[in-house]
């Protein structure tokens, strides 16, 4: 029987909104955490590090966003592992994210002039003082915009885990359309609010961008 | 003894210790040979001027005093400790070589004053308000303590020079490092930072400065050094390295520099 779509429906897809927005967080924080490690290993003096980080980047980067999320899903099953969609998904974005954010902030930390880390090790400053205190903050202000420029990326990505199973925005769009099977205004509203979600921080990376451009300028 | 009839026997024993000691040195960049054979020692309070064209391996001599260049032969002692020996070596003798660099290279996120306080704080453990009077100290001694709250893009490029000194001295070092502090300045600037290294030379500091400026030279220098090619070509005391250069080479940088 098909329904008529009205304002339960349309609450059913603005409220998977908050899933959609939990996957990008943990993703998100995650692959900060991650990002930084591999940032930080790409930029290594110990080869090894370098090359291990270097060979994550390149499958990721080379590989579908939605084959990694079914090796995720799939292939842990297959392993035994007994997963459900969000974990999985949480995990392959995490990682996805990792590998992006990791060779985006290894360009930042890059961009830093080596004159920065000259004049640290002249001065005595171990590794840990020379990152923190020197290189990574002159790094944080060129990664503030691709920064948030992945993360609406990332956003828009969540949607795939829609096809594992996960609820979220885009998966809650397909089960209102299949139930009203109105999929013009279902998946309108349902772009629609990614629109709302993913506009203001592109409008927010190029206020910051110009902001830290004035700073820098100073 | 006869020996007893030398007074200054202990003083010239604790002399004897140079401040830098280079042994055989060989320096390569891929196949680019860049240091051929150094040898040099560096008496305390010793001051020293190196010149030679562009692309003599200047800069890569005094990078590595503090390793920031390694060499693939010979040895590099520092005030007793010999560098190439080990990498806990080299941490503990950067805090004791202060190093000014062309560009400046001070921390563009941080004010003057911060720029000052990282190392003693990070690098010594000097508490925050020791750390603060050591650089207020410093930057009075620089005729710039008026700056301390701006930032270095703030400042000239003289001023941000005199920053980068303080900044090196805020550390006490045993020996300071110049690679052409006065070359990314303009004309009218030069001098100010000029004046201020002749300041600390007076003082007693051991420094080895790599630059052009041929009247600091004969101001202030112990020894002049001439490069060419990655090698040692001439030294002299200033006077007699100007009037009378004994190699082909020295006399004819020093006529195209005079020039
Ligand atoms: N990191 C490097 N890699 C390769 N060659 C270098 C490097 N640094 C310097 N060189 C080369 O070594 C030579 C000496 O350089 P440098 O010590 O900077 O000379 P100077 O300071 O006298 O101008 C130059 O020919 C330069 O091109
Ligand atoms: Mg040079």
């Amino acid at each position: 029987m098909i329904r008529q779509f009205g304002i339960t429906e349309f609450w059913f897809i603005v409220a998977a909104v908050q899933w959609t927005l939990a996957l990008s967080a943990v993703a998100f924080a995650g692959g900060a955490v991650g990002g930084m490690a591999i940032a930080l290993a790409r930029v290594s003096e110990i080869k090894p590090l370098r090359y291990s980080a270097l060979a994550i980047i390149r499958f990721f980067q080379g590989t579908p966003l939605l084959m990694q999320l079914f090796l995720a899903f799939f292939g842990l099953r297959i392993l035994g592992v007994e997963i459900n969609p969000w974990i999985a998904a949480a995990i392959a974005l995490t990682a996805h994210a990792s590998a992006f954010l990791g060779e985006i902030w290894r360009g930042c930390i890059e961009a830093v002039p080596k004159g920065q880390s000259e004049a640290s090790w002249a001065l005595g400053i171990g590794y840990y003082d020379r990152m923190v205190s020197v290189v990574l903050p002159q790094a944080a202000r060129i990664a503030v915009a691709p920064t948030v420029g992945f993360l609406v990326q990332l956003i828009k990505g969540t949607s795939l885990a829609s096809i594992i199973g996960f609820v979220e925005l885009t998966r809650a769009g397909q089960i209102i359309n299949n139930a009203t099977f109105s999929p013009f205004t279902v998946f309108g509203i349902v772009a629609a609010l990614y629109f709302i979600l993913c506009w203001p921080l592109s409008l927010l990376a190029t206020r910051m961008e110009r902001r830290f451009a004035v700073a820098t300028r100073r | 003894m006869t020996t007893t009839s030398d007074p200054g026997g202990r003083g010239d024993l604790k002399a004897g210790v140079p401040a830098v000691t280079m042994k055989d040195v060989d320096k390569w960049y891929g196949s680019f040979h860049a240091l051929k054979d150094i040898d040099l020692t560096v008496a305390r309070g010793e001051k020293i001027v190196v010149c030679g064209p562009s692309g003599s391996g200047k800069s890569t001599l005094i990078r590595c005093i503090n390793q920031l260049e390694t060499v693939e032969k010979g040895t590099i002692t520092v005030e007793g400790i010999e560098l190439t020996a080990g990498p806990k070596n080299v941490e503990k003798i950067r805090r004791d070589v202060g190093m000014v660099f062309q560009q400046f290279n001070l921390f563009p996120h941080m004010t003057v004053l911060q720029n000052c306080m990282l190392a003693p704080m990070k690098v010594r453990g000097t508490t925050k308000a020791d750390a603060d009077a050591t650089a207020r100290k410093y930057l009075e001694r620089v005729r710039i303590p008026e700056q301390a709250d701006k930032y270095p893009a703030q400042l000239s490029g003289g001023q941000q020079q005199r920053v980068a000194i303080a900044r090196a001295l805020c550390m006490n070092p045993k020996l300071m490092l110049f690679d052409e502090p006065t070359s990314a300045l303009d004309p009218e600037m030069v001098n100010e930072v000029l004046d201020t290294m002749i300041d600390l030379a007076q003082e007693g500091m051991t420094m080895l400065v790599v630059t052009h400026e041929m009247g600091f030279a004969r101001k202030v220098a112990d020894r002049v050094i001439f490069m060419d090619r990655g090698e040692i070509v001439e030294v002299g005391e200033p006077e007699s390295f100007f009037s009378n250069p004994k190699h082909e080479r020295t006399r004819t940088f020093l006529g195209q520099i005079s020039h």
